[in-house]
């Protein structure tokens, strides 16, 4: 199965795939059932108002504090990874990135990969780098691979296959798998089991994520349900972990209050199942663990977004997924309408940085900014904040520098043209007086079409008196009684 | 320049001028609200895995090579891996000899690539030592090393461990200062808090999603 696996094009725009999962009832049903159990999962995990913000101060401080030395963090991490006998290895784009884990594997004449959930190798869009290459690299995660059998890509960070439901995926299991249809969920999961252990068993190598990288041990640490992560970092001879330089923490006891903040606010959970942290190959005595472990430090655009002190804040992200659970539009258009990796606010965010603004550009304003995804983040990042600061980059000129890759891409002299107007307009009494006379009295003139408004709605039409005019005879009225 | 170089120096421009931010990590912020009296730690471990799922009981030290032999008689169960360098691994072979059970003893005693495929479709159950408790979390702290591999806790169906009731600590930090994790890690620490699972599909919970369908904690009282 080593052919291409045809991911799904996501066609149109933002707006565009916005309408078509608008319109779709079962989606809309998938993710409202979804999103309410997990956003009540979290307020559950959190009874204690001042304990949960005494945390989120924390996990702030300590986010800010490795950033505030990234650069020598991660030499550290790096010097101590090697003292381990981890390959540490650096890559500024994707490209690099895949290029170098292929090189890895090719040097094993490898074949298979079986991948533990990363969302890094989905920015980097590994598999279908590697399935060109004639390397099978195949999800462990259950919902992951749900969604690669289907061709589909994740619509959520946490839960991939939320916009499944059962049905779904047992016709797709019966269809991809010849198992017979089951619409028991246990069942489904252990038709998984079966089939992914194989792969585990035959994998040249495993790849996997983290979640958070330490520098004071050299440790990798990865937190898990299901099982998987720990079979892609144990089973197979060789592990490769990608991962954002964003992900370096000082000490080991910072983990501590970020555990506990990424589970709760992911999913409710006090801690997953499993928490793994490897801090090396397989020593020369022991008997399993992959013989090589290698780690991607990719960049990929969170260099550019570290250069400016505002928008650095968006590193602190976890990935808890908290910010998609709460968001009103998230969870209306789901996870595919945003066409990207990172949907939800984060990916809002953080994906300007990752592809340039010209490739979202509808990605800053597709937001109410009614604030709650800023309110649940667990390392407070002002999300909407950070959607204010791209949308003014995004209507940038380019004489005004816009400090986002590809900022300025909305910028418009017709628009900036109809503000500057505006704002004359209203700042000179004489010159408005006259433009209010003129409407008055030119109403009929007014543009017929008025972008997208009149997609919806009627055009405006001035009225005939002003509201001055009306507010002026009226209090005239009242002198007169 | 490499990429290496080309990151770091990127890194390095953006922080021009600034300093570190200080280190005002409150340890108070991760343990106040995670203490409890000595007889409540138990209790707490207990109901937190038996919410996930996990079997415990607690007994003597001198008793439990006999309950893992039922566990795996009421089972059913085949066989049972275990680590015959660790001292567990040596009370349970013991206990075998005496009393020549059916399930049989299999001995985890070379490298994985020797059997693997048996490994991962044959051996019914194992028995893993822990290092540790964790109260807060409801979780066990694994220190795999030579004696005690790593996909011992992984791949059999039934994981059976052993948990020392003095060495339930109230919760990580604790865990991690006493340990004194910070001045040397295995090649793979874990914390275990229940069976393998998974939420995927519909959020229903389903148990078995790789790992162990069956996690069963044996908490050994010193007698
Ligand atoms: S931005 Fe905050 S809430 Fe959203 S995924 Fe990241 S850490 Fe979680």
């Amino acid at each position: 199965m080593s052919q291409r696996i045809p991911v799904k094009e996501l066609t149109d725009s933002f707006r565009g795939r916005a309408v078509g999962a608008l319109a779709d009832d079962q989606l809309r049903t998938n993710f409202r059932i979804a999103m309410d159990s997990l956003m009540q999962k979290r307020a559950d995990a959190f009874p204690d108002e001042e304990e949960r913000e005494g945390l989120r101060e924390l996990g702030n401080h300590i986010k800010a504090r490795a950033l505030s030395r990234l650069p020598d963090l991660l030499e550290q991490l790096e010097t101590r990874l090697t003292a381990n006998g981890v390959k540490v290895h650096w890559a500024e784009t994707t490209e690099e990135a895949n290029r170098i884990v292929h090189s890895i594997i090719e040097a094993k004449q490898g074949s298979q990969v079986v991948k533990g959930k990363s969302m890094v190798s989905e920015e980097m869009e590994m598999n279908d780098y590697l399935a060109d290459r004639n390397i099978e690299c195949l999800e462990s995660d259950m919902g992951e691979y749900i969604v690669q059998l289907d061709g589909e890509k994740p619509s959520h960070i946490i839960m991939p296959a939320i916009h499944k439901n059962r049905f779904q995926v047992s016709k797709l299991f019966h269809d991809k798998l010849g198992v017979d249809e089951t619409e028991d969920v246990n069942e489904l999961i252990q038709i998984g089991r079966r089939t992914l252990r194989q792969k585990f068993l035959e994998a040249d190598v495993g790849v996997s994520g983290v979640n958070f990288a330490i520098a004071e041990t050299g440790t990798l640490l990865l937190v898990e349900n299901e099982g998987n992560g720990r079979m892609s970092t144990t089973a197979p001879p060789v592990h490769i972990a990608v991962t954002g330089i964003e992900k370096v923490v000082e000490n080991l006891r910072d983990v501590v209050p970020l555990l506990s903040l990424l589970t709760r606010s992911a999913l409710g959970q006090p801690i997953t199942t499993y928490v793994n942290m490897i801090s090396g190959p397989r020593k020369a005595d022991e008997l399993d663990g992959p013989e090589e472990v290698h780690l991607v430090l990719l960049d990929n655009g969170r260099s550019g977004a570290f250069a400016d002190a505002q928008l650095r804040q968006t590193l602190n992200c976890i990935r808890c997924g908290a910010c998609m659970n709460h968001c009103p539009v998230y969870a209306r258009v789901g996870g595919h309408t945003y066409g990207e990796v990172y949907p939800g606010p984060i990916g809002k965010i953080i994906t300007p940085h990752m592809v340039g603004l010209h490739k979202v550009p509808d990605h800053p304003s597709a937001s109410s900014l009614c604030g709650a995804c800023g309110e649940v983040c667990p390392v407070k990042i002002p999300i909407p904040e950070m959607l204010q600061r791209l949308r003014q980059e995004n209507v940038k000129s380019p004489a005004e520098q816009p400090k986002v890759k590809d900022g300025g891409a909305k910028y418009s002299r017709k628009e900036r043209a109809i503000w500057r107007f505006w704002a004359s307009l209203n700042t000179s009494p004489v010159f408005y007086r006259l433009f209010l006379w003129g409407a008055t009295r030119f109403g009929k003139l007014a543009p017929k079409n008025v972008g997208p408004w009149t997609e919806n709605h009627s055009a405006p039409v001035p009225a005939r008196r002003s509201l001055h005019d009306l507010a002026k005879a009226h209090l005239n009225q009242g002198d007169q009684r | 320049m490499s990429a290496r170089s080309n990151i770091l120096n990127k890194l390095r421009a953006g922080l021009a001028g600034t300093t570190p931010r200080p280190d005002d990590f409150n340890e108070g912020l991760v343990t106040r609200p995670w203490q409890y009296a000595p007889e409540d730690r138990i209790a707490r471990l207990r109901s937190l895995m038996e919410a996930v799922h996990t079997e415990i009981h607690q007994l003597t030290t001198e008793e439990w090579p006999a309950r893992v032999q039922e566990l795996l008689e009421s089972r059913g169960l085949k066989n049972v891996l275990y680590a015959p360098g660790t001292e567990h691994g040596k009370q349970l072979a013991e206990h075998w000899q005496r009393a020549e059970p059916r399930p049989e003893l299999l001995v985890y005693d070379r490298p994985i690539e020797e059997w693997k495929e048996e490994l991962f479709w044959q051996v019914d159950a194992s028995v893993t030592g822990t290092v540790g408790g964790i109260a807060a979390t409801g979780s066990l702290v694994l220190w795999p090393d030579r004696h005690d591999p790593r996909l011992m806790s992984l791949l059999p169906p039934l994981h059976i461990a052993l948990l020392k009731a003095s060495e339930v600590e109230d919760n990580l930090y604790g865990m991690m200062q006493k340990q004194n994790w910070s001045a040397g890690l295995p090649t793979n620490l874990l914390l275990v808090s229940g069976p393998s699972k998974t939420a995927d599909i519909e959020q229903v919970l389903a148990y078995g999603a790789h790992g162990p369908k069956e996690l069963v904690v044996l908490i050994l009282e010193d007698a």
